[in-house]
């Protein structure tokens, strides 16, 4: 089993950190937290930065760091690609050189992401010749990854790579960030404070607050914990993996199958058979005790109440499982107080969830 | 009007001397001036004053204190006796090494200032591309303190052929051995012999202008490069 296993302590004056969890060895898994959190921190221990941090870190069977048994590889040993916040290309370097200062360090039997492929991947086929500091901040943002990607790292870092972007660099990166993560199996680690690229991007979730791992679990299964959700207000929410079933050109709608059903929305312009995510947003899931087929809404499903939490005096947040039987994927609704009573909610009860809306990510 | 046999000797004497000192100064001031610039340790403010001290202090001065500790009787001129070495006074050896400390803080600081501007990020950046502490020196640094590089051996190049105080104290007035061109104009205007103080001044004059021109004219190609 390829898994990421990381345990560290620093104590850096204001600051500590103390955390400990671990992640699947492939996909996307997002460190997510408000800033001061820690996730640069965490990030920077799991590359070797951070002298003042002691722990543990293991990929696959590799351990990079123990130092209660003083392993500690220094940075340049450990097989990272990272991708800071800005994109610290070297100015003195061409796009080509700095893509392949890397490259050329690796010997080349371990290199496994060759130099034509980065290129493709990132889009920068045009830029090779030119000098780093003429470049955009979305151009150099995708030159770092593709150079990061270069040293065929067994492990992905990256901080924040689109915070320091505006949004039409942003939309530039998104398509390179995805292809990163259905073309290639290099783990990554991503950080961020953004739900809405968290939602979009990660597999795996570790949710941080003040130094410490508040949880780490699915991305589906993080967003739908209702202590979490509660924090999020109008985005508390849940994550659905779909796939484009098929499209209905008369009333110009989509349906999307995934493992609780088909979900309608208005017409996308994808291919069947392309994986996409679907973001519910808890505010328009609506509860229903039989299945309402005079109701306008489309999307109707059964389901079973997992938990209920207060959000404030007038309001509650419910978990629902969808696929009465088994473990399936999680919804939440935010309902009135009174409905719930009326409704007379409880665990376990079979219900009906009516999604209003349900909106692709991105 | 043409230069004597001693001019000739004094000029390449001096370039002698300016070029084995920049070089050694290099080697010295290169990791003096990146200790400097990293360090947080309590000694880097006493190291700093006391590698700036040839700005402020009065060349008879550093020359005198080094008369002292370099002659027979000074610590360091009986030790070498006691090695069975000659005493560095009034030698070529013996100008190299005052000429070092004197132009120390022209080396050392604009390599500080440099290596200071590049800051952490490139060097994390290049350890995370598997480049090694002297790696990252090498491909990282050298190539981004450039400008400082430059600015540090031309100053300490020309800052050594313009001594002469130091020189006076430690070097004496020795044909091929340590009579260089600022000594050889002094001796001109001594012996009332203007016109040929007048062709070594004129030459200094020149050669230093050339010098900071052609300086400015590099740093300003090259940080247009370097700017982010």
């Amino acid at each position: 089993m390829r898994e990421l296993t990381v345990r560290f302590t620093a104590d850096l004056g204001e600051f500590s950190l103390d955390v400990a969890f671990q992640a699947p060895g492939k996909g996307v898994t997002a460190l997510f937290g408000h800033s001061g959190s820690g996730k640069t921190t965490l990030l920077r221990c799991l590359a070797g930065l951070e002298r003042r941090a002691s722990g543990f870190l293991q990929i696959d069977n590799e351990i990079w760091q123990d130092d209660a048994n003083g392993i500690h590889l220094p940075t340049h040993r450990r097989a990272v690609g990272y991708v800071f916040q800005e994109a610290s290309l070297f100015p003195h370097l061409s796009v080509r050189r700095n893509l392949e200062f890397g490259m050329k360090r690796v010997p080349a039997r371990q290199r496994q992401v060759s130099f034509d492929d980065a290129v493709a991947l990132a889009g920068l086929s045009g830029l090779l010749g030119r000098g780093a500091a003429r470049l955009s901040g979305g151009e150099r943002q995708r030159v770092a990854i593709a150079r990061a990607l270069l040293t065929s790292p067994r492990l992905l870092l990256m901080d924040e790579p689109l915070s320091a972007l505006d949004e039409r660099s942003k939309r530039d990166i998104f398509p390179c960030l995805e292809r990163l993560h259905s073309e290639l199996s290099i783990p990554v680690i991503y950080v961020s404070h953004s739900l809405r690229e968290v939602a979009r991007l990660a597999d795996h979730m570790v949710w941080m607050e003040e130094g410490r791992v508040r949880a780490s679990d699915s991305l589906q299964r993080v967003l739908t914990r209702l202590d979490l959700s509660v924090e999020q207000g109008d985005e508390a929410g849940a994550i659905l993996e779909c796939e484009i079933a098929l499209h209905d050109d008369k009333y110009h709608l989509t349906a999307l199958d995934g493992c609780c059903g088909r979900v309608w929305v208005s017409r996308l312009d994808m291919d069947p058979g392309r994986a996409v995510r679907v973001h519910v947003p808890a505010r328009d899931v609506s509860i229903n005790l039989e299945k309402n087929s005079d109701s306008s809404i489309l999307n109707i499903w059964p389901t079973v109440v997992e938990n209920i939490c207060d959000i404030s005096a007038s309001q509650v947040l419910v978990r629902l499982r969808c696929n009465t039987s088994g473990d399936g994927p999680r919804l939440l609704a935010r309902i009135t107080r009174k409905s719930c009573v009326k409704l007379h909610l409880k665990p376990e009860m079979r219900v009906f969830a009516q999604l209003k809306s349900a909106a692709l990510i991105d | 009007m043409s230069l004597s046999e001693t001019d000739i000797q004094a000029i390449w004497l001096t370039l002698r001397l300016a070029s084995v000192t920049t070089l050694l100064l290099l080697l010295v001031g290169t990791p003096l001036a990146w200790w400097l610039a990293r360090t947080r340790s309590w000694l880097k403010q006493p190291v700093a004053a006391i590698t700036a001290l040839p700005l402020v202090l009065p060349p008879t001065v550093l020359g005198f204190y080094l008369l002292i500790l370099l002659g027979p009787n000074g610590p360091v001129g009986s030790l070498m006796l006691d090695l069975g070495l000659e005493t560095l006074p009034f030698t070529f050896p013996g100008l190299v090494v005052a000429s070092m400390i004197y132009s120390l803080p022209f080396m050392v600081q604009p390599l500080q200032n440099a290596f200071a501007a590049i800051g952490d990020r490139p060097l994390e950046v290049a350890a995370t591309l598997r480049a090694s502490a002297l790696d990252r020196f090498v491909s990282v640094v050298v190539p981004l303190a450039r400008s400082g590089f430059l600015t540090g051996m031309v100053l300490a190049f020309a800052h050594t052929v313009g001594e002469f105080g130091v020189i006076l104290m430690i070097g004496g007035n020795i044909p091929g051995e340590t009579h260089v061109l600022s000594v050889a104009i002094y001796d001109h205007v001594e012996a009332l012999d203007y016109e040929n103080a007048h062709l070594l001044s004129a030459g200094l004059l020149v050669f230093s202008f050339i010098v900071i021109l052609l300086l400015n004219l590099l740093n300003k190609r090259t940080h247009p490069e370097i700017a982010r």
